[in-house]
């Protein structure tokens, strides 16, 4: 977005001759796909490049490290957690319930670490070990920024609890200082000190406690100036540093191992009702005293400045630079969106940062093969660009087995994303019957509700009939039940069946009615009356009269009907006139067949009336 | 119910199992086997539940499930059983069939007998092979019988390297779970809500009998049999309703119980008190159906913190006349009597629970949020 902050890393691929053959490459939402080319810069091009491979790279290599999912699914538990009491925080308890939610947020970065350092020291060989020791320091300087930031943010500290609250930060990151308590600081006045600060609830007000310390930092300055300590130069300079004496502190350099905990004792000595704004001021000089001009500060250093200078969208922009993966950046900034804490910071396209950053987030989820599902519920709570990012991504999700497809699908239905779940459920049927597999495409269309798609298995199992001259799969077609009303199609075939069952029962009256329905409800499709009609046959032929005069009459409609719109082939092609033989025959029989039938039923109808 | 543990392990799970106990044993369950899946790498791992004096040295108590060993799975793993003691089963997304050995000794597993074209859309011996997910597999030493995405069953039998016996197109839509009603006999369920009873000792290749839901045919995702009754069967949807059918009576079920909100993929009653049965969901619960009758000693208003009791009465849809000395609880007809107390389990929603286990006090699922919970009292 802005400046460079250094040159770009260059990375080798392997087996790849940079020097004599050109790559070519492709962005993917978080991969990058390389491969070499036949261009030659110099020479001539050759046929086939000499590395036959594609490669994949990734800038993310966390989302693949075993002990850092531990770390995206717990907190992605937490995440949702927080986003649905968001609506019952109110009044007093919300600034307690979102302290608890950012400490969930840091035990379970500590649990990581902890992890990380036992894997760190079971590595087998020195390079993975140190890549996890280096590991271990980013995830611990991630735990430091957001301790601090939930200290000054969301406990929203005020003077005087404010210096505990920082005391037991630098205790917690700086495992010596229970070591250099007992050293250095282990006289009897610290621990008079350390008692003035009664814990919240204690009824001295600000006021009292400032003329407490006050009280007694002159009564050390006393002892100083009256060099009751001369003798002995340890206390002296002990005196000194409980005056909060900068260079007495300084002193001691190497038992602070770094600047914030200079600060920090600085402040217990010096100032300890130190008020939150002015602790930017102390922080600065603690820098600059530490660092003494012989090095220049690290991004980690810039962090916490710009966390103690209070000015949050500084402090997530520099953690985003710094850091390589979005996690940090997002719980943070979401945690402190909750809080209220940051105006509506518009980008240029147009969402505010802790969407930005939760998209990016949750992008970067999606180009996992796994950890896709976590990605969907940070999705659901962007509420700009959520949804249509979820539409995108979810529909290239790959789909090797159903049931990774059925927990695709719920996730769409859930929302109400109608689109993919059509698109989903084709493609799976048209798999399905690619692999002849029609019940299971009838019940991808029957999940999608798709009509379209139910008439083409539909026209694939009358299909299958024509040519074979009986159903398959007849498990399905006759247990369809209410499916069957998806389309006309099903229904058709639905009935067919039906009428091949009964006339199998020889109940050739209901089989005869349901045979003539199928044609005069036009749901029979056109190609198949010659079918029904030669299915009528054997009806017609019976001994005892089945049709009745009326249904007659619309059967030879039926014929006239479908004899009439056919066009007539004059070809000289022999096989169009073989089958144009055939269908003349067949013509000519049913004609007959119905004549006849007609003619016993006109008799019969007419004679019943005696009966 | 006491504590239950939750332990993150990097991996989507979609199977747990735990292993069998020798009969007779007296001890509880220790060892459970997980199978993970959507990982470009998959593993089939073993882990093992400490005891008293097993405090491993950074503290783990009790209850906290320790890694045994583990080992590379090609493709998804869809189900998983335990073949006997050191063998497992698994069934993968490939196709292939699998039998991993456990040694003991050194805690280690490995591959011990294959079939790796147990189930494909188009053969081995044609060019364009294309295989099918396997989906369901049940163990009854020395025979296995497995199902799949193309609708076909197998037999095998473990060190017979050809399948015993294949139905080739049993069934036109996939087949998600098979389970085994008395030893010849095997009951599959079906993705267009179908249940079809398999005779092996009839030749043809059609069921011998065929039951189905009434109105939508909702595919069905999973099936258990009653420990001691035969004929008593449990079924999940898609839609998450759980069936109880006889199969001796009628070609519907007996009752219908409208349960999760999702897909439910696992249902188990409980192997030694048949009266309590469980339950797991993409919806993210477990649930814990009770329906022993000993209701007035059970606190009837009883809530802990993290679960819910409600209280069902059953709905049914046919059955008047049930000529049986033992009448199943799942099967009685009496309303008024018999209520089902249903807790859920797990202490928040997570992701979806895939797959669930049950054997003595012990419970062990495993979901979606990559995370294996496992209880070691389930009746306190």
């Amino acid at each position: 977005m802005e400046e460079l902050d250094g040159e770009p890393t260059v990375t080798l691929i392997p087996g790849v001759n940079s020097k004599k053959h050109q790559m070519c490459f492709d962005w993917g939402p978080g991969e990058m796909l390389v491969c070499e080319t036949s261009f030659n810069k110099k020479e001539k091009s050759e046929v086939v490049p000499s590395c036959p491979f594609i490669y994949i790279i990734r800038k993310d290599v966390d989302v693949y490290s075993q002990v850092l999912r531990k770390l995206f699914n717990e907190s992605h538990g937490i995440f949702v957690g927080l986003q649905r009491i968001e609506e019952e925080l109110t009044g007093k308890s919300r600034k307690s319930q979102l302290v608890r939610v950012s400490k969930n947020y840091r035990s379970v970065i500590r649990a990581c670490m902890e992890e990380m350092h036992q894997v760190a020291i079971a590595a087998k060989d020195p390079a993975s070990g140190r890549q996890f020791s280096s590991q271990v320091s980013i995830l611990s300087a991630m735990e430091l920024i957001w301790n601090l930031c939930e200290i000054l943010f969301i406990e929203v500290a005020p003077a005087g609890p404010l210096l505990l609250h920082l005391l037991d930060w630098v205790r917690l990151h700086v495992c010596e200082v229970d070591s250099l308590s007992a050293d250095v600081l282990g006289s009897e006045n610290p621990s008079k000190h350390e008692s003035f600060w009664n814990l919240p609830g204690n009824t001295q007000t600000l006021t009292e406690l400032e003329l407490k310390w006050q009280h007694w930092h002159e009564e050390c300055e006393r002892y100083l100036q009256d060099c009751t300590f001369a003798s002995n130069p340890h206390l002296e300079s002990l005196c000194k540093i409980m005056l909060g004496d900068e260079a007495a502190l300084l002193e001691q350099k190497e038992l602070l191992s770094n600047w914030y905990h200079f600060l920090v004792t600085r402040l217990l000595y010096s100032n300890p009702t130190v008020k939150p704004i002015d602790l930017q001021y102390y922080a600065q000089s603690s820098l600059d005293l530490f660092l003494g001009g012989e090095s220049s500060p690290e991004p980690l250093d810039n962090i916490l400045m710009a966390a103690f200078e209070f000015d949050i969208h500084q402090v997530i922009k520099e953690c985003s630079i710094a850091l390589s993966n979005w996690w940090f950046v997002a719980h943070l900034t979401d945690l402190l969106d909750h809080c209220k804490l940051l105006q509506s910071h518009n980008l240029y396209f147009g969402s505010n940062m802790r969407e930005c950053l939760l998209l990016e987030y949750a992008s970067g989820l999606f180009a996992h093969p796994s950890l896709w599902q976590l990605g969907v519920d940070y999705f659901d709570y962007c509420p700009e660009l959520g949804r249509v990012s979820l539409e995108l991504h979810i529909e290239r999700i790959p789909l090797n087995t159903e049931q990774k497809a059925l927990k695709v699908l719920r996730i769409c239905e859930q929302r109400q994303m109608t689109e993919q779940v059509r698109s989903i459920c084709k493609i799976l049927a048209m798999k399905a019957v690619r692999n002849n597999r029609l019940g299971s495409a009838l019940s991808w269309s029957i999940r999608a509700k798709d009509a379209a798609f139910a008439t083409l298995v539909s026209d694939r199992f009358l299909r299958d009939y024509c040519e074979r001259g009986c159903f398959s799969d007849l498990d399905l077609i006759d247990n369809l039940g209410p499916a069957m009303m998806l389309s006309d199609r099903l229904t058709f075939l639905g009935k067919y069946r039906e009428f091949h069952r009964v006339y199998g029962e020889k109940r050739f009256a209901d089989a005869a009615s349901l045979l003539l329905s199928l044609m005069t409800s036009q749901i029979a499709p056109r190609s198949f009356w010659m079918t029904l009609l030669t299915d009528a046959l054997p009806l017609l032929e019976q001994k005892q009269v089945i049709f009745s005069a009326e249904q007659t009459y619309e059967l030879m409609q039926c014929l006239e009907d479908l004899t009439s719109g056919r066009p007539v082939h004059g070809g000289p092609d022999t096989q169009q006139c073989q089958d144009d033989d055939i269908e003349t025959t067949k013509v000519e029989m049913l004609r007959l067949a119905l004549a006849r039938n007609l003619a016993r039923a006109i008799v019969r109808e007419g004679s019943l009336e005696g009966f | 119910m006491e504590e239950i543990y939750a332990k993150f392990v990097s991996q989507k799970i979609s199977k747990t199992r735990w292993r069998p106990l020798p009969p007779g044993s007296l001890q509880t369950a220790e060892t459970f086997a997980t199978g993970s899946w959507d990982n470009e790498e998959n593993y089939v791992s073993l882990w093992s539940i400490g005891d008293f004096e097993n405090l491993d040295s950074d503290g783990g108590f009790e209850g906290d499930h320790q890694l045994l060993c583990d080992i590379r799975h090609h493709g998804d793993i869809m189900d998983l059983q335990f073949f006997d003691q050191e063998r497992i089963v698994t069934a993968s997304s490939t196709g292939c069939v699998t039998v991993f050995l456990h040694h003991p000794n050194n805690q280690t597993l490995s591959v011990n007998q294959q079939w790796t074209t147990a189930h494909y859309h188009t053969g081995p011996s044609s060019p364009s092979y294309s295989s099918a997910p396997c989906t369901g597999i049940v163990c009854n030493n020395p025979e296995i019988v497995t199902v799949g995405e193309d609708g076909r069953i197998n037999l095998f039998r473990a060190d017979h390297k050809e399948a015993v016996r294949t139905i080739d197109n049993a069934d036109s839509s996939t087949l998600h779970a098979v389970t085994f009603l008395r030893t010849p006999e095997i009951l599959t369920v079906n993705s267009i809500g179908q249940l079809k009873i398999w005779d092996f000792r009839q030749q043809g290749n059609e069921p011998s009998q065929i039951l189905s839901l009434t109105g939508d045919r909702v595919p069905l995702h999973c099936v258990d049999r009653h420990p001691n009754q035969q004929h008593v069967v449990a079924t999940g949807g898609q839609d998450g309703m759980l069936s109880i059918w006889d199969v001796r009576q009628g070609t519907m079920p007996v009752s219908l119980l409208k349960a999760h909100e999702a897909e439910m993929w696992e249902v188990h009653f409980h192997p030694s008190n048949p009266d309590h049965l469980f339950t797991c969901s993409e919806d993210g619960s477990l649930w814990h159906w009770d329906a022993s009758t000993d209701v007035p000693e059970k606190s009837l208003l009883f809530h802990q913190g993290g679960r819910t009791s409600t209280f069902l009465s059953h709905s049914i849809s046919n059955q008047a006349n049930v000529h049986q000395s033992v009448i199943s609880s799942w099967l009685s007809t009496d309303p008024a009597k018999d209520r089902i107390e249903i807790t859920s389990l797990l202490p928040s929603r997570t992701l979806s629970v895939n797959s669930l286990d049950v054997l003595g006090p012990c419970l062990v699922c495993g979901t979606d949020a990559e995370a294996i919970y496992v209880t070691r009292h389930l009746f306190s």
